[in-house]
């Protein structure tokens, strides 16, 4: 399908989907996070996208608004979405988990707690994954500080 | 107590845990797998990562285009050269410059090499992993000739920064062409002894056979890449899918196994070595003549904007994400390692089997610890 077909398509889902082909080589679609579990479940099993293939995942800081960027591929169609979700809330973020629909998710996921805090809603374990459990902070934030070990020019 | 309790006490198992690594030579490089076990019977694995994460994508925030480039040698060392080929593929993407058909050409060759060396040296330890010390002596001797190949070129054997955003930091040598041309001709009549030597090895087969069998959704759904993945008959060769640099200009196949178990992993693998020799074949006579590279600004800045690039290294699919804002740093770099969603189809594979099976499991997925450790 092309890009426009398939926005044609996830469209009709959902009033709320914004998407956006500017300054990307790929279709984005910007979910709010009510949606987020339920657009993913529908790219995943409709038989017209069929995305199984969740290649990416990518925690976002963006200044004021923390989020996640999946990158989707359908291994049988050969075409590309991404989907980009935020949350304001910089105290104590949370996200619904997309682990039940591909499990890629579970250790991605992980790595994204690890290094913004975002938390992840019914992930079936969620916890430091490179870090030690007792590390302060979330490292990949833009407004992290840590003056022992980050060297600063 | 009666007699009977004497001579027939009541057995009882309970499980336990036990630590393979973060200091053991199967896990190759500093991995910590928390078991679960059963008697011999693997219950449950959880990897504890982290022992060397230097956390390169913040470091990537803070430095130009051009020094992201090396840092990118130190995830997945044995596939220095494709990694350094895909950030220098996402900047130039970015900044629409076409390199020179001669910077193709001589890259795709080098990155085949290394795809070559890369497998030379799993081959070698996946044989020490089971028990034959020898493959790890033959397979070295092999290595070697490709890692004085790249030191003649351009100084180093491992981390080669041969990359630059633009095209390469300097020409061949010009003994390359003679060089590769040797080591070609000499390696076509390796494999075969690779094969006679392992593949077909009673013991071996009976160590791999059915061992740490994966489906094809599993695969799918985990993210598996590279030949983990198309050990399980799924299609993902992104030189096939997406191509990139002179893989549009050459004629290979994508190996492709069903069975999905640790022998088809391997033996996709050893496929690859044949395809790898055919990819550089065809392209060591026909290097372009030309430049060796467009030349750059002294400080790159890319346009505002997200950029994405595929590129398939010896272990599976390296995404590189770069996210600009217009300046001299990108605002965000994620890089997606092949081995870090390869090794998260552990769990799945090797649960129930046993602690020895493990360590072939763990060779057929072949994991390299900075990859994953990032």
């Amino acid at each position: 399908m092309t890009n426009q077909e398939i926005q044609q398509l996830v469209n009709s889902w959902s009033d709320k989907l914004e998407f956006s082909e500017e300054e990307s080589e790929f279709l984005n679609v910007w979910v709010s996070k009510e949606e987020l579990h339920s657009i993913c479940e529908q790219l995943k099993t409709n038989r017209d996208l069929k995305f199984d293939y969740l290649f990416c995942v990518t925690g976002m800081d963006w200044g004021e608004e923390l989020g996640v960027i999946y990158h989707l591929e359908s291994t049988e169609f050969r075409h590309n979405i991404v989907v980009k979700v935020k949350t304001a809330d910089r105290e104590n973020p949370t996200l619904d988990t997309v682990s039940d629909i591909w499990l890629t998710a579970e250790y991605h996921e992980m790595e994204v707690y690890d290094f913004f805090g975002i938390k992840f809603n019914n992930h079936p374990n969620l916890k430091r994954l490179f870090l030690p459990a007792d590390w302060e902070g979330y490292p990949l934030r833009k407004d992290y500080v840590d003056e022992v070990n980050m060297v600063i020019k | 107590m009666t007699k009977d309790q004497l001579i027939k006490p009541k057995l009882k198992t309970e499980e336990y845990f036990i630590n393979m690594g973060p200091q053991h030579p199967a896990t190759h490089g500093v991995l910590r797998l928390i078991l679960t076990i059963d008697g011999e019977i693997i219950k449950n694995i959880e990897p504890d990562l982290g022992y060397i994460h230097r956390s390169i994508e913040k470091m990537c925030e803070r430095d130009s285009y051009q020094q992201i480039v090396h840092l990118t040698d130190r995830m997945d060392y044995l596939s220095s050269h494709i990694n350094n080929e895909a950030v220098c593929l996402t900047v130039e993407k970015a900044l629409e410059l076409e390199v020179p058909e001669r910077v193709k050409v001589i890259r795709t060759i080098i990155a085949e090499l290394t795809r070559i060396a890369s497998h030379c040296l799993w081959w070698g330890v996946m044989g020490m992993d089971v028990g034959a010390l020898t493959t790890y002596f033959y397979a070295f001797r092999d290595r070697e000739m490709i890692n004085d190949i790249f030191e003649e070129t351009c100084g180093a054997r491992l981390t080669m920064n041969y990359n630059i955003p633009g095209g390469l930091m300097f020409d061949i040598h010009p003994n390359f062409i003679k060089r590769v041309k040797e080591f070609i001709t000499h390696f076509k009549t390796k494999i075969p002894e690779y094969d006679r030597l392992l593949t077909g090895n009673v013991i071996f087969q009976k160590r791999t056979k059915g061992v740490g069998v994966l489906s094809k959704e599993d695969a799918i759904s985990f993210g598996a890449s590279g030949p983990v993945a198309r050990g399980s008959g799924v299609s993902c060769d992104i030189r096939k899918i997406h191509p990139y640099s002179a893989y549009t200009q050459v004629n290979f196949n994508e190996v492709l196994f069903t069975e999905g178990d640790s022998l088809a992993r391997y033996k996709v693998r050893i496929q690859e070595l044949w395809e790898s020799v055919a990819i550089v074949e065809q392209l060591v006579d026909n290097i372009p003549e030309g430049d060796i590279k467009v030349d750059t600004k002294a400080v790159i800045k890319l346009p505002k904007g997200e950029y994405y690039q595929r590129v398939e290294t010896a272990r599976g699919e390296l995404g590189v994400y770069i996210n600009s804002t217009g300046t001299k740093n990108p605002y965000r770099v994620k890089f997606r390692s092949p081995g870090f969603s390869n090794l998260s189809v552990i769990n799945k594979i090797a649960k129930g089997s046993k602690i020895g099976d493990l360590v072939a499991i763990m060779s057929t997925i072949d994991i390299v610890v900075p990859d994953i450790d990032r």
